[in-house]
């Protein structure tokens, strides 16, 4: 089976979940090299969304993701909320009036959306930033299914690539937003957006281990 | 935490429905999204200059809402960015058909927010501009960091593209002198005091009682170093070396001066600042020739002082002499 709409609705629930379960986490990261505010910023626009998932629900795909995308912009607030919003809201536009994904509809949405919080953030990778966990997820994700690997198969090689890539950021000097004004002193830490970005996609692996 | 307030939650709501009340004749505010927009708007014919962030740093920009100055502000929660929905909303109430002129700090959540809002606008066809103001010397200028902060300069270039908008600038133009007057402005503070933001409850930093930190950020962000405190003229010299090093200032030049409370500091104080600000001037050759001297970029109740430079042109002196009528800047009408 595809990605079915009611899939995606699943994977956006298990988001909400996991990131209210990684509030303090993701905080405490944030804390050591931003304004500490990460974790509850996320938990805050995702519970907005969760409010409004009922009246859209039973739309298409792209109407679900814009949504969200339109609720984070408006929640979240910070980098955050812009980040991420664009994120979501590219992932509707490539996703529009569509009921079900196959995993060509997946890595032209997943492209389109980190390719927005590129042009919006204007990170390059090695900034430690949340595209450090995006992009490797990205490009495993594109190889495993051009290596003949099953979706479910493929979304697993995508959460281990973001999981390496956000480990990644442990050693790196920040360059962008405020962690970039802590210079060196940035470098040790785990970037807290590499971290919401991988448990995000680690939500969709798990909620879609059986798409074909 | 001791405060002037009801409920930690609601200070930004509460202190705009008193804005609202104190000021009917000048503003009107609009709640969910938040912003402050001119009574009398939309001007037609004439670009609506808007600018926003966080709040905490009143009078900017709420403040400086009316005539002559901006058509909308949209505040944040304290010290944190605006969201787009509110520079969208806030557009699409002042426009008069001639654009949208957009002032920004340079900071990252609000460039971001900024951004987004503008491409939203494009999308429905409306005409966006946006100015950047990287003003704080502080920082120092770097391809690998998030560059300089956005601080006093953002005063002076609202009131400068406030009035040439009212005189009838388009947008094109109106975006290049607003970079024009970005380029030509530099600004550096410091600290004898931390602030405390409202939801958080306690001191955003420690500073001890014989210390003080020079080149603060407007959100309590770490400065250059922090010292034993000096005397106020020797704090000046420490402010003021870095501004002129850095355009460079040079003897000549005609400047409008802003020595700016934090929040916390008296206005006797500032005139003790300004005294050696113009001694420093007229030492170099640079004429003073507009100042402001009060409260006007603030971070809640810090005590310290930040200094803005703006070489100023004849067209931005004239701009600055134009009439201005906002609850926080009046003069000539």
């Amino acid at each position: 089976m595809p990605v079915m709409r009611d899939d995606v609705v699943a994977w956006l629930e298990r988001c909400a979940a996991v990131l209210e379960e990684n509030r303090d986490y993701l905080t405490q990261l944030d804390a050591a090299i931003g304004d500490a505010d990460h974790g509850a910023n996320m938990d805050r626009g995702f519970k907005a969304f969760m409010a409004k998932l009922p009246s859209v629900a039973d739309k298409d795909i792209g109407t679900i993701l814009k949504t969200l995308g339109m609720t984070l912009v408006a929640t979240v607030g910070g980098a955050g909320g812009p980040l991420y919003g664009t994120f979501f809201l590219q992932l509707g536009v490539k996703t529009a009036n569509k009921l079900m994904l196959t995993p060509e509809d997946w890595a032209e949405a997943l492209e389109a959306g980190i390719n927005g919080v590129i042009a919006r953030g204007q990170a390059r990778p090695g900034d430690k930033t949340m595209v450090d966990a995006l992009l490797p997820a990205l490009e495993a994700f594109k190889e495993a299914i051009r290596n003949g690997d099953s979706f479910g198969k493929a979304l697993q090689r995508m959460a281990e690539a973001a999981e390496q890539g956000m480990k990644a950021t442990i050693p790196m000097v920040a360059r962008k937003g405020r962690a970039s004004y802590l210079g060196e002193r940035s470098a040790g830490h785990q970037d807290p957006g590499a971290t919401s970005s991988y448990l995000i996609l680690k939500a969709a692996a798990d909620t879609w281990a059986n798409a074909t | 935490m001791k405060k002037l307030i009801n409920d930690p939650m609601n200070v930004v709501p509460e202190a705009l429905e008193g804005m609202a009340k104190a000021h009917p004749d000048l503003i009107k505010v609009h709640f969910n999204p938040n912003f402050v927009y001119r009574a009398d708007a939309p001007r037609p014919g004439k670009v609506a200059v808007i600018s926003g962030g966080g709040s905490g740093h009143e009078p900017m920009h709420v403040g400086f809402v009316g005539y002559g100055m901006l058509d909308a502000a949209c505040p944040g929660a304290v010290f944190t960015s605006p969201t787009p929905d509110q520079m969208y909303e806030a557009a699409k109430m002042v426009h008069g058909g001639a654009g949208i002129l957009m002032i920004v700090k340079n900071y990252a959540g609000d460039v971001m927010n900024f951004d987004m809002a503008a491409d939203l606008l494009r999308g429905e066809g409306f005409q966006v501009e946006s100015v950047l103001i990287a003003d704080d010397v502080a920082v120092e200028s770097s391809l690998y960091s998030q560059g300089r902060r956005g601080t006093g300069t953002t005063v002076l270039a609202e009131k400068i593209l406030g009035a040439a908008a009212e005189r009838g600038y388009d947008l094109q133009r109106l975006a290049a002198l607003g970079r024009r007057v970005a380029e030509n402005g530099r600004s550096m503070g410091m600290a004898l005091t931390s602030c405390t933001v409202p939801h958080v409850g306690k001191p955003t930093f420690e500073l001890g009682e014989d210390e003080m930190e020079i080149g603060i950020g407007i959100h309590g962000e770490p400065g250059r170093y922090r010292e034993p405190l000096k005397k106020a003229d020797e704090i000046v010299e420490r402010l003021m070396e870095p501004i002129l090093k850095d355009l460079p200032f040079k003897a000549g030049d005609r400047v409008i001066c802003m020595v700016n409370s934090m929040g916390g500091t008296p206005l006797s104080e500032l005139y003790i600042v300004y005294r050696k600000v113009a001694e420093i001037c007229e030492k170099s050759g640079i004429q003073i020739v507009r100042n402001l001297v009060g409260a006007y970029i603030t971070s809640l109740e810090m005590a310290g002082t930040s200094i803005t430079l703006l070489r100023a042109d004849d067209e931005m002196l004239e701009l600055w002499d134009h009439p201005v009528k906002t609850p926080a800047l009046r003069w000539g009408m």
